[in-house]
C-alpha cells in the first residue's frame, strides 16, 4: 500500500530585543570611533577582545579597558563556498581568526579586499600568520561589521 | 562508581530524508524498535530522557512536548538534555546518572532530528552570540575547516598528506556505511572523486562532510538488578567524560583542544584504560568532517599531537587495524545531530556485544563513543564494555 505524506510549509521569523549590557554598549561606542577595545583581566593579566566585564577562566571581573591594535596576524582561515539561510555575505567569502597586536585571545572576522577567482589566487593572498589590517565601513551603527573586512598588508 | 548501568536494548531508524513520517513517527520507529530489542514495554520505564538540536531545526520549539506520546513518556518522569552536536552523547550520560544514582532503575534514552524539515546552517548559525560572533559561524563546516587548517599547520603537515589521509577515511566511511542498515550516505567512493570533489568551506569538499540526515536512536539503560531479570543481550557503561571550554571562538585551543583531551580522560581514569590503543578495540569517533577524526585521535591518546595522519596511513584505524574506528560509516554518512551521539553509542553496544552483522569487528570487547558540540566548545565520551 503506498501511503502519502504530505508536506506543510511554513515560517517561522521572530523579533529579539537583546540587551548588550555595559561592556559591549561601551566597545560598539568605541567601534564606531574606529577604536578596538580590549579589557584586562586582573588576575591572568590577559587582554581579552572583544572588550567584556568579566574573564571565564578566573570568573573575575575585568578591570582596565586597553586599545589594540587595528593590524594583527591570521590565527588560521577558512574560504566560504556555500550558501545558507541568514549568511551575512555572498559566498564564496573568507572567515579567519585574527590575533590582534595586543590582544591575547582571538577574533573571528572576515578577510577580503581581493578577488577570489578561485582557490590559487586566494591562497596567494591569505595564509596563516598573514598579516591583515582592518578597513572600516563609511556609515558605522556600532556592530560588529563597522569593520567591512581586514585586508592583507604583507 | 556507582551503581553499574547496563545498556540493555537499541533501536536505530533508517535514516535520510525521512519525509515518508513525521517527527514523532519517527522518533516512535526507533523507541518502538529499542522496546523490541530489550524485550520489553512502555510499562517497563521509569523515566525518560530526550535531546535534539535547538528546537528551531524543526520549526517545534518544546519538542520534548512534541515527542513525549512517541516515547510513550506519559505519566513518567521526562528530561530534555540539548548541546548541539554532543547532544546524543549528552543524552546517555544523563540516561547513565539516572541509573548509577540508583534513582531509577530503567531509563529509556532518545535521540532524534529531521535536519530537512529546516535550515541545519541557518540554525546553527543561531547558536552563536548575537553582538560578536553569529555573521563568523558558517555552520559547522566553516568552524571545523577553520579547525583543520590551524591544526595542519601547528605540526606543518604537508597539505598533500593531510588530504590524502583524510580520503581515505572518507573512503573508508563510505564503504564501511553500505554495511549499515541505518546509514544516509549509501555510495561507493574512491581517494579520487574525494580529492576532486567541490569545495564546500575549503580545505572541506563534498565527500570530506557529513549529510544532513532525518533519523532517531533510542538506547535502553537498566540497573544491574534489572539487567539480570532481562537475561538478554547486555553491554556495560565503564566510563563517561565530558568537557567545556569558553564560548568566545577565538579563545581557546583547538589543536591541543582540552574539552576532548579531558572528556577521554574522566572516561579512561573511570574506566581503567591506560593505553587505549591496546584496551580498546572499536572506537566511534565523532567524524562530521574527515579532517577531524584525525585530530580526535591525537586528543584521544591513540597518538601523539600531530601523527594522526600516521594512523591512516599504517591502517591502524582502518577493518581489520589494531583500532578499527567507525565501523558504523560513522557520522560522515550519518547525522541526525540530536540522535547522532547516541547513534554512536548504540553502535558500540551492537559491536562489543557482538550483533553488528557484516560490520562487526571480530571479538571487540571494549568499545569507545564520542560526539562534540556546542559550537565546537563540548566534548563526551562514553566507555562501554561487554563485561561488567
Amino acid at each position: 500500500m503506498a501511503e502519502e505524506s504530505r508536506i506543510l510549509t511554513g515560517y517561522v521569523s521572530l523579533p529579539y530585543k537583546w540587551a548588550m549590557g555595559p561592556a559591549t554598549t561601551r566597545f560598539y561606542e568605541e567601534f564606531r570611533k574606529k577604536r578596538i577595545m580590549g579589557s584586562r583581566c586582573g588576575k591572568c593579566n590577559r587582554i581579552l577582545v572583544p572588550a567584556r566585564s568579566f574573564c571565564s577562566d578566573c570568573f573575575v571581573e575585568t578591570d582596565e579597558w586597553v586599545e589594540v591594535s587595528q593590524e594583527g596576524s591570521i590565527r588560521t582561515w577558512v574560504l566560504i563556498n556555500f550558501a545558507y539561510e541568514g549568511q551575512p555575505k555572498e559566498p564564496p567569502y573568507i572567515l579567519a581568526i585574527l590575533d590582534l597586536d595586543g590582544a591575547d585571545v582571538g577574533l573571528p572576522h572576515f578577510v577580503g579586499g581581493f578577488e577570489m577567482k578561485d582557490l590559487e589566487t586566494v591562497e596567494e593572498k591569505v595564509r596563516i600568520g598573514g598579516r591583515v589590517k582592518a578597513v572600516w565601513k563609511e556609515n558605522r551603527e556600532g556592530y560588529i561589521l563597522d569593520i567591512d573586512y581586514f585586508e592583507p598588508i604583507d | 562508581m556507582a551503581q553499574a548501568v547496563a545498556i540493555v536494548g537499541t533501536g536505530q531508524t533508517e535514516c535520510g530524508k525521512r519525509s515518508d513520517v513525521s517527527y514523532p513517527e519517527l522518533v516512535h520507529e526507533a523507541v518502538t524498535r529499542a522496546f523490541e530489542d530489550a524485550g520489553i514495554g512502555p510499562e517497563d520505564i521509569d523515566a525518560v530522557v530526550a535531546g535534539s538540536m535547538p528546537p528551531a531545526m524543526e520549526g517545534v520549539n518544546n519538542p520534548h512536548l512534541y515527542l513525549a506520546g512517541a516515547m510513550g513518556a506519559y505519566g513518567k518522569p521526562l528530561m530534555r538534555t540539548a548541546t548541539c552536536g554532543s547532544t546524543g552523547i549528552s543524552l546517555a550520560h544523563t540516561g547513565f546518572y539516572h541509573v548509577a544514582s540508583g534513582m531509577f532503575d530503567t531509563v529509556l534514552v532518545v535521540g532524534a532530528e529531521k535536519m530537512n524539515e529546516g535550515d541545519p546552517q541557518g540554525t546553527m548559525a543561531t547558536v552563536a552570540d548575537p553582538f560578536f560572533q553569529r555573521p563568523f559561524l558558517a555552520g559547522a563546516p566553516g568552524i571545523f575547516s577553520l579547525q583543520s587548517n590551524e591544526w595542519a599547520h601547528r605540526y606543518g603537515i604537508e597539505e598533500k598528506r593531510v588530504r590524502m589521509a583524510a580520503a581515505e577515511i572518507s573512503v573508508r566511511n563510505h564503504n564501511d556505511a553500505l554495511r549499515n542498515p541505518y546509514a544516509h550516505i549509501r555510495i561507493r567512493t574512491t581517494i579520487e572523486d574525494v580529492l576532486t570533489a567541490r569545495i564546500i568551506a575549503y580545505p572541506v569538499r563534498l565527500l570530506d562532510v557529513c549529510p544532513a540526515s532525518d533519523g532517531a536512536c533510542a538506547v535502553i539503560m537498566a540497573s544491574q538488578e534489572k539487567a539480570g531479570k532481562l537475561g538478554r543481550n547486555q553491554a556495560w557503561i565503564k566510563g563517561v567524560g565530558y568537557c567545556g571550554e569558553q564560548a568566545f571562538f577565538g579563545e581557546g585551543d583547538k589543536v591541543v583542544w582540552k574539552s576532548a583531551i579531558n572528556a577521554a580522560k574522566s572516561a579512561y581514569d573511570q574506566a581503567g584504560i591506560s593505553n587505549p590503543l591496546k584496551q580498546l578495540d572499536v572506537a566511534e569517533v565523532y567524524n562530521p568532517f574527515t579532517f577531524q577524526e584525525m585530530l580526535f585521535y591525537e586528543c584521544f591518546g591513540f597518538c601523539d599531537f600531530g601523527k594522526g595522519c600516521e594512523l591512516v596511513e599504517q591502517g591502524v584505524v582502518m577493518p581489520g587495524g589494531e583500532l578499527p574506528c567507525d565501523p558504523s560509516g560513522g557520522v560522515l554518512c550519518t547525522n541526525p545531530i540530536g540522535a547522532t551521539g547516541l547513534q554512536r553509542v548504540a553502535e558500540v553496544v551492537l559491536q562489543v556485544t557482538g550483533r553488528a552483522g557484516d560490520r562487526q569487528v571480530p571479538g571487540a570487547k571494549t568499545g569507545l563513543a564520542h560526539a562534540m558540540g556546542g559550537l565546537d566548545q563540548f566534548n563526551g565520551i562514553m566507555i562501554i564494555s561487554n563485561e561488567l
